[in-house]
């Protein structure tokens, strides 16, 4: 019943990321505020977790067997929605009400108005606890679906990221996913001049995660090491992804400013002209 | 009594201006923000006091502590994020290490209220004033324009002991009169009606004064009172209200549990009973859209609070 999904030709999930990121760009522009930087730099990523390896059904948004995914950055609610309308949860047509009044695409995830999102984010560094939490009660179901989670790594400097690090190793939480969005940036500059967090695998390890350190934008990497996380046994899996801000956008790609400035009407053109060349 | 000569403005963008200014007369004072200081605009400072600066990441309980920590090095710390991180992911750290240890600390919030707009719920503080206000030893401010928010940033650096500023993302008129100068726990009246009288804090206050304008026209005198101290409430400004008034209108861009609307029908209730009516946000999340389009939406206009005043001053 959810197996509609599950591509494994890596042509086909870089033809998606393209669509994706397309569709991002044209709801951002429409919206005329949002957040352009984090939803690029995730998109493969993202892509590759919903279309290669989840298990869902958007008919049935709570199937019990559902595999979980919380965007626990969720100011990319764009690459969310998109990437949701396009699993067939909702139609592609309401993209463009993105962020305008009444619609169920609220400026950050709400759960309660639209189907597929499983909790509510917004406010950085919570995420993590909530997939622990499903992971958890999985468990206790003997229930073998997975829980992904993915972050910023600004968002990684929220101190609840830590104490939740500390409960999926301590519970051996090996039905977690968690990836950090290795961009480099957050609002006010590089992540590592605002307040570093380097060694970050280390960290990780040190937690008591299986980490893994990849190139986030590369699909076979990508999926290599998803496929590592899920036969890690005993603890918690962390990918982290290096990636670029605004990645696909070469007049965005790692620049500071366009994490929460949208194209105009010219610069989507141009973008997607880009990326269907690209 | 409405300037409408100078430009709107932001009261964020004054405070930056304001803190600038303290930060070249003082040198104990020191600013901390968690990764938004280009929307608060603790930037300005950033930029010419950087050894003065401290951008804690995206970490506000981590922030608040700190801040307690310099205030009890002898610095006059500003902390800055926006209202709901501020407020609510660091409320036990406030709580504890600021109010009941009474550290000179500031916490100046931008992006108060549902005028934060399109990035929706997550972002909106709603309960910024009520969770702050019942916390003991604390100050709430929300100041009603740009003037004022300079006026206010510099009374709460000479004050000792916790302060909470709530500003706003959005532009806003000028309301107060040019030579207005902020007293903490001192409102400002303008004019007390025989009908009714508007209480109001923030960006309430314009729509205060101009719902008293369209009533002027109709008859109905409706005083306003802008509460900008909403702890420690101006008592005697409400009693004299109390006893000229038919009725109170409390209006906060904020829920109507609380907040002003709360502190007002508290005291109301207790030392002068009269009828309160609170207009603000009715128990409930906001959400994405234009902040126009929500300000409608909650019933946050002169219109409404006309509508409000008509229906139950008995007229
Ligand atoms: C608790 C909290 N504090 C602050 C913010 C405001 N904010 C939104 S995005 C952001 C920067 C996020 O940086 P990062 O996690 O690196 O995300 P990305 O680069 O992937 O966009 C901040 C500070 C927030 N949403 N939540
Ligand atoms: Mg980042």
């Amino acid at each position: 019943m959810s197996q509609a999904w599950m591509i494994t030709d890596i042509e086909k999930l870089k033809e998606t990321a393209k669509e994706i990121r397309i569709e991002i760009l044209k709801m951002l522009t429409s919206a005329g505020s949002g957040h352009t930087g984090g939803s690029l730099s995730a998109v493969d990523i993202a892509v590759a977790i919903y279309f290669s390896k989840m298990r869902f059904n958007p008919d049935d948004p709570f199937w019990p067997d559902r595999d979980r995914f919380i965007l626990s950055k969720g100011h990319a609610a764009p690459l969310l929605y998109a990437i949701l309308a396009k699993a067939g949860y909702f139609s592609s047509d309401i993209l463009c009400d993105l962020r305008k009044m009444e619609s169920p695409l609220q400026g950050h995830p709400c759960c309660k108005s639209i189907p597929g999102v499983e909790v509510s984010t917004g406010s950085l560094g919570q995420g993590l606890s909530v997939a622990n939490g499903m992971a958890l009660g999985l468990k206790l179901d003997n229930n073998p679906a997975r829980v992904y989670c993915i972050m910023g790594d600004g968002e990684i400097q929220e101190g609840q990221v830590w104490e939740a690090a500390m409960t999926a190793s301590h519970y051996g939480l090996d039905n977690i996913c968690a990836v950090i969005d290795r961009n480099g940036l957050q609002i006010d500059g590089p992540v590592e001049k605002v307040m570093g967090i380097e060694p970050l695998t280390d960290k990780w390890a040190a937690f008591r995660w299986h980490t893994q350190r990849i190139d986030g934008h590369d699909m076979e990497s990508i999926l290599g090491a998803l496929a590592e996380a899920d036969k890690t046994r005993g603890k918690p899996s962390v990918i982290i992804a290096d990636t670029v801000k605004s990645k696909g956008v070469s007049f965005f790609e790692g620049k500071v400013e366009y994490h929460g400035v949208t194209p105009s009407n010219e610069e989507l053109e141009k973008a997607i002209k880009e990326i269907n060349n690209g | 009594m409405v300037d409408t000569v100078k430009k709107p403005k932001a009261t964020r963008d004054a405070y930056g201006e304001a803190l600038l200014e303290l930060g070249r007369k003082r040198k104990d004072i020191v600013v901390l923000d968690a990764d938004l200081s280009g929307s608060t605009k603790t930037n300005k400072f950033a930029k010419e006091f950087p050894e003065r600066f401290f951008n804690m990441g995206i970490a506000e309980q981590d922030m608040i502590g700190t801040a307690a920590g310099l205030a009890l090095s002898g610095k006059v710390p500003f902390a800055s994020t926006f209202a709901v991180f501020e407020t609510g992911r660091a409320w036990d750290q406030i709580r504890l290490t600021v109010c009941y240890s009474r550290t000179n600390v500031k916490l100046v919030a931008s992006h108060g209220g549902i005028t934060v707009g399109e990035d929706g719920a997550s972002h909106q503080a709603l309960e910024d004033i009520a969770i702050m206000r019942a916390l003991p030893n604390m100050s709430v401010i929300v100041p009603s324009d740009a003037n004022e928010t300079v006026s206010v940033i510099n009374a709460v650096a000479d004050h000792k002991g916790p302060v909470y500023v709530r500003l706003g993302r959005a532009k806003v008129p000028h309301v107060m009169p040019e030579n207005h100068s902020f007293i903490l726990g001192k409102a400002h009246i303008f004019h007390i009606g025989k009908d009714a009288t508007i209480v109001a804090c923030g960006i309430m206050v314009d729509a205060a004064l101009r719902a008293a304008n369209i009533l002027k026209k109709d008859g109905i005198d409706a005083g306003v009172i802008n509460m900008s101290t909403v702890k420690p409430l101006d008592e005697k400004a409400l009693l004299d209200a109390a006893k000229t008034s038919k009725l109170i209108v409390t209006a906060e861009e904020h829920s109507v549990i609380g907040g002003l609307g709360g502190a007002v029908a508290e005291f109301i209730s207790e030392n002068r009973p009269i009828p309160v009516k609170r207009i603000g946000v009715l128990d409930s999340f906001g959400c994405s859209g234009t902040p126009e389009q929500l300000l409608r939406h909650h019933g946050l206009t002169a219109e409404h609070i006309v509508e409000t005043i008509k229906k139950f001053a008995g007229l």
